[in-house]
Order: C-alpha cells, then structure tokens, then sequence
C-alpha cells in the first residue's frame, strides 16, 4: 500500500492536496450553511473521502466524462467545476449550474465532462456507460468513469452494466466508494463479499482494492485502468476503501448507528493528512506552503458563498422552463 | 401512391434518418435484420435482454451528442427500466437547467389481440403522459408511422413511439418523398357533424368501420386520431367537440386515469367546448383487468367496432326526439 514515491511531479502533488483541501472546506461550509438554513433540503458530505474523487479525475483528462452520486460535490470540484456556480445552486438561485432547479444532489456541468450528480442509487451507472459507449463510438480515446457507492453494487444496474461493458470492452472505469455504510446499513449486513471488487470477476475484467484514503494509490490505480480503457482493454472495477466522517447527510437528529471508536479510528488515517505528510516528507510543502493553499481556498469558498448570496432567487414562473428542450 | 406496412414504413423511417444523421444509432435485444444489415454492429446493436442498462445507455449517449433509438420491443419490458425512463431520462433535461439535450427514440409495442396475456399486452402510455418531460405518439397509418417517426428522431427530447401490435402487417399509402409529421398535431381522420369519436391506433380503424355502418342510417361521425399524445392537440379536439356536441373517447387502455380521462378533461373544462355538448362524454375503453391470454377472454376485454357503436348511439340518445319538439 505504500505508494511514497508516486512519480509524480510536485506541482501535480500539491494540486492534489489543493483539491482535497478545496472539497474539505467547501464541504465544511456546506453544512454549516446547511445547518443555518441557507441552503435547503438535504446535504450528503464527501468529508473523508476526497481522495477517491481526486485520485481518480486526477487520471483524467478534461474531456473524459464521469458521473456523480447524491454525494457529488466532491466529484464535481475534482473534475474543475466552478465553485461559484455550485454553491449558488446550493444556496437555490439562477446563477447555479442547474439554475436553482437540482440543487446539492444534481449539479452538473456537461461542458467539463460532469455528467451530473444523480439522487437514484445505481441510477447513474447506466448512463455513464452510455457515455463510455459514447466514447468509444467517438474513437477518439476518451474514457467515462462511474462513481458509485458500495450500496449501489447491490443493485441491479450494477451488474447489468458490469456485463455489457465487459462485453463491448467500453473505455469505462467503475470506482466503488466503500464508505462501509449504504445510508445507515452496514456493507457487511447488505452483501456476502468481503470486497465489492470480487464482483469483477463474475464479468471478466479486472477488480482492484484500493486504499480509498491514500490519493497517489488511488491515482495509480486509476491510470492503470484508464490506459487500459484507452487502449481498447475494456473496463476495470476499482474498490476504494474509505470512509464518510459525517453522517449519510447534514440533517440534525438522524440516527448513526456507526461506532464513535470506529469513525476516530478512521479519522486518525485522514486522507488530506497522509498526502500533507507525503508533501512534507519529500520537502514539497512546508508550514507556509500550507498556508498559502489554504488561504486560497477559503479565500475562493469565501467568494463562492458572496456569489451565492449576492444572486438573484429564480423567478417562480420559470418553473416551467426547461421541461422540454427547443 | 405505393403501399408499405406499419412495419415497414417504420423501418424506413429509421433507415432513411440513419441515412441522413450519423450520430443516430440503435439498441435492442435483438439486432433487426435490414438495419443490421446496412449500417452494421456498430450502428445497429444487439444487447443483453438489459432494458434498464440499455435505456439508461441511450441517455449517457445521448448526453454525449448522439441521438440513440432504444427499441423495448413490447412496451411491457421498459418496466424494468423505470428509474431511467422516469427518473432520468424524464427528468434530467430539466434538473440539470437544460444544459444539454438527451435526444432519444423509444420504441415500444402496445396493445392485446395477439393472444400472449397480461405481461406482453398493454397500453400503458396515460403511465407515461403522467411524467413531465417526455414526449409520446400512438401511430395509426404507415403514413403516420413514417412521419411521426422521423420527426421523434429529429427531436431534441426523449420521445416515445407506442406502436400497436395489431396493426404491423396493416398496408397504406406512404409517398417515397422525404416528409415529416410534426408532434402535437391531430389528424381528422374522418369529417362528420354528428358526433366527435377520438380514437388511437387499432381503434381508429374500429371508428372508421363504425361510421360506415352508422352513415347508413344518416348518423355523421368525425374521428379525431390524436397522434401524439404529448404534446396533445386540444385545440383540434375542442374544436372538432365544439362542431358535434358529442364524443367518444375509444382506447385500448383501461379508463382509470388514462388517456381517455385526459380527453374527457380537455373537453369539459373548456367553457367553450363544455357548453356546446348535447350529451355526457362516452369513454369506450378496455375493461380495468390485466390483459387475459384465452380469445374468448381477450375479445371481452377489448373494445371494437360494436362497441364504438353502441357508445355513439348512447351519446346520441334523445338526439331525433329532441329535434321533434
């Protein structure tokens, strides 16, 4: 597992810790706003797991596509969306990528390959493998990657994309994020497999298990499957074993059944302070360094939030847009 | 004009839009022949009996600049795809504030006298015109298949193509030219003054049949084909109700909540419309059952020409004493 020396430039490296810390905070302030009742309905936080989102989009390139879950906001910043534009949605106004009309579990920003958060467990994967489908029709080299939860890979689609993707070797990566907890049920009550990659075997493709909290393992990992994806080889399933620190969303007085010992003990393995440490360790990054990254990002956060909060509400009527395109 | 069958008019359709549009390509559980046959695998793709993976691929597909056709085969086996049809396909045009389009075609059989019961004979689209965001038509000619077709093709939306089983082998006229048919346009398929009959598919060839009979006894019947069902032609409809002051909704489908129940709506809360009708709206539906297999049982189930009939004699009940007071 230990992944120390990453070969990895170390503008690459920090641009890595700069995303993670960029999903850790703009998560922070997501559910204090949240919990403020400035942003509406429900916030599902990716707080624990940022290095399975920028491991992988790390692989990728800008015109590579990929699909989202209800907790996609992680997804979202590791494939470059505009802070702005995602917590105007948040906060419900015009200016938010789906203009006030997704919210926290749909943004989605076509033009960078961000095909959309999706509030259906599994109801993703099927269309992500369409846009594998679509790029291998393409021929271009392109590849899509399916971000799912180990409660999803207990559903149908699942598999049935498993199957067909393997079949038609589409240039597809499907990225399991075992947090261990599908809502408030334990993985190990929901399926008999220790490892949800043991799966890829009944498909014929490769299955891989990843530390999902070490970003240059997952990072490897991911190049790994996307070259043999642009290379014709077909798909790959990736495991990543992490761990959500906060509840299945930000809503007050839901029950957690999880163990406090459990989540400090995966609290102890954070994710951002393993690569910090990596950085710090080959001399790349240092107290003022971290400073400097983290002044950035609450300083774009801090302008994300006044975006927001300065955008006018959508106008009642314009809930009938968009129904249907022209 | 040269005759071609529903079916064949609808493979044309496909053929010549394939023809046009390279990014048209088609998924079924079965690769059709003459399409297989030009345009290939690549183009024509034979699946896994996967509806929900392959629905949900037409949409990825489409989110990615191409115009899939997904063919269900008989609309009965989309059930198993309805998060994508409903919570996807429908939906996310609108939830992600029209960033792209998801331009697909589905094609989906409808409709019983085939003999093979309840979970390969149905006419569920009132389940689908119930989900905003998706477009609908139930063809009734060649002519209209070919046209409606080219124009769902063409559509920057998901459209569904409900086509009746018991009309593949019907023939008619279709011209070789390129046209199309435009969404949300009625067709009155027949003029008459008496009496509106709105009908879809097989029953509008029912209601044609009926009118004949009637004419002989001096009754006019108009027969309104909708055609699409979303976007719905209510002007044509209102209009056509207005002129008669009676109707007759056939359908294929049971009446609980279903197409027919929009019709009698569309009608009866335009003061307009409402306040020109002579008698109670008629709904001459199938009986609320599943479809059942033995044909003595199917037969019962269905509404036909006798039916029809009978619906529009009870609209027009009173209407000759009425005149000789």
């Amino acid at each position: 597992m230990m992944s120390l020396s990453p070969n990895l430039p170390p503008d690459k490296q920090r641009e890595m810790l700069r995303q993670m810390l960029t999903i850790r905070h703009f998560e922070e302030r997501a559910s204090a706003d949240y919990l403020a009742g400035k942003i509406y309905g429900v916030v599902h936080c990716y707080i624990g797991e940022e290095a399975v989102a920028v491991g992988v989009c790390s692989a990728l390139d800008r015109g590579d596509r990929i699909i989202s879950t209800h907790r996609g906001h992680g997804h979202c910043i590791a494939k470059g969306a505009d802070l702005n534009r995602m917590m105007a949605e948040l906060y419900g106004r015009q200016t938010g990528y789906c203009k006030g009309k997704g919210g926290s579990m749909h943004i989605a920003d076509f033009g960078i390959g961000m095909l959309g958060a999706n509030g259906i467990v599994a109801g993703g994967i099927a269309i992500v493998t369409g846009a594998g489908l679509a790029a291998q029709m393409e021929g271009k080299g392109g590849v899509a990657v399916s971000f799912f939860g180990d409660g999803a890979s207990n559903a149908g689609p699942f598999h049935e994309c498993l199957n067909i993707a393997a079949t038609w070797k589409l240039p597809m990566l499907y990225v399991c994020e075992n947090n261990m907890y599908a809502a408030q049920t334990a993985a190990a009550a929901t399926h008999a497999l220790s490892d949800v990659a043991g799966r890829a075997a009944g498909y014929g493709i490769p299955g891989v298990v990843v530390d999902g909290n070490d970003v240059f393992a997952i990072y490897q990992a991911a190049n790994t499957a996307v070259e043999r994806a642009r290379s014709g080889g077909g798909p790959t399933l990736i495991e990543c074993k992490t761990y959500r620190w906060r509840g299945h969303t930000e809503r007050r007085g839901q029950p957690d059944p999880r163990d406090i010992a459990e989540i400090e003990a995966w609290k102890a393995k954070d994710p951002i302070a393993l690569i910090e440490r990596r950085l710090r360790e080959q001399g790349e990054l240092d107290d003022a360094g971290l400073q400097s990254i983290e002044g950035e990002i609450m300083g774009a956060i801090e302008a994300a939030v006044a975006f927001a909060e300065a955008s006018p509400f959508p106008l009642p009527e314009q809930a009938t847009d968009d129904v249907f395109a022209a | 004009m040269r005759e071609l069958t529903y079916n064949e008019a609808a493979l044309e359709a496909i053929a010549e839009e394939m023809r046009r549009d390279p990014t048209v390509f088609y998924m079924s559980t079965d690769a059709l022949p003459p399409l297989l046959n030009e345009f290939g695998p690549q183009r024509v793709r034979a699946t896994p009996i996967t509806e929900a993976a392959f629905t949900g691929m037409a949409i990825g597909a489409a989110g990615s600049g191409f115009r899939p056709i997904a063919d269900w085969r008989q609309v009965t086996f989309c059930f198993v795809a309805m998060d994508q049809i409903v919570n996807q396909a429908a939906k996310i045009h609108y939830m992600f504030g029209g960033q792209v389009n998801f331009p697909i075609l589905f094609r989906a059989g409808v409709g019983g006298g085939g003999r093979i019961a309840a979970q390969h004979s149905q006419s569920p689209y009132s389940m689908f015109m119930n989900v905003a965001g998706l477009k609908m038509f139930v063809p009734s000619t060649p002519y209209d298949m070919k046209g409606l077709l080219k124009t769902a093709i063409r559509d920057n939306n998901p459209v569904i193509s409900f086509e009746s089983n018991r009309l593949l082998a019907t023939k008619g006229p279709v011209p070789e030219e390129d046209y199309t048919i435009p969404l949300g346009k009625a067709d009155v398929k027949r003029e008459g003054s008496d009496v509106t009959v709105v009908a879809l598919a097989w029953l509008v060839h029912e209601a044609l049949a009926a009118a004949d009979e009637l004419a002989k006894e001096g009754i006019s019947v108009e027969i309104v084909d909708p055609r699409s069902l979303v976007p719905l032609d209510t002007a044509t409809i209102r209009n056509s109700v207005q002129k008669t002051g009676r109707l007759v909704i056939a359908d294929e489908a049971g009446p609980t909540a279903g197409f027919s129940a929009e019709v009698a709506a569309v009608v009866t809360e335009d003061a307009a419309t409402f306040t020109r009708l002579k008698a109670p709206v008629k709904r001459v539906c199938a009986l609320q059952v599943p479809i059942p297999y033995s044909p003595v049982l199917e037969n019962h189930v269905f509404p036909d020409r006798n039916r029809i009939i009978a619906g529009i004699r009870e609209v027009l009940q009173g209407r000759r004493s009425a005149a000789a007071a």
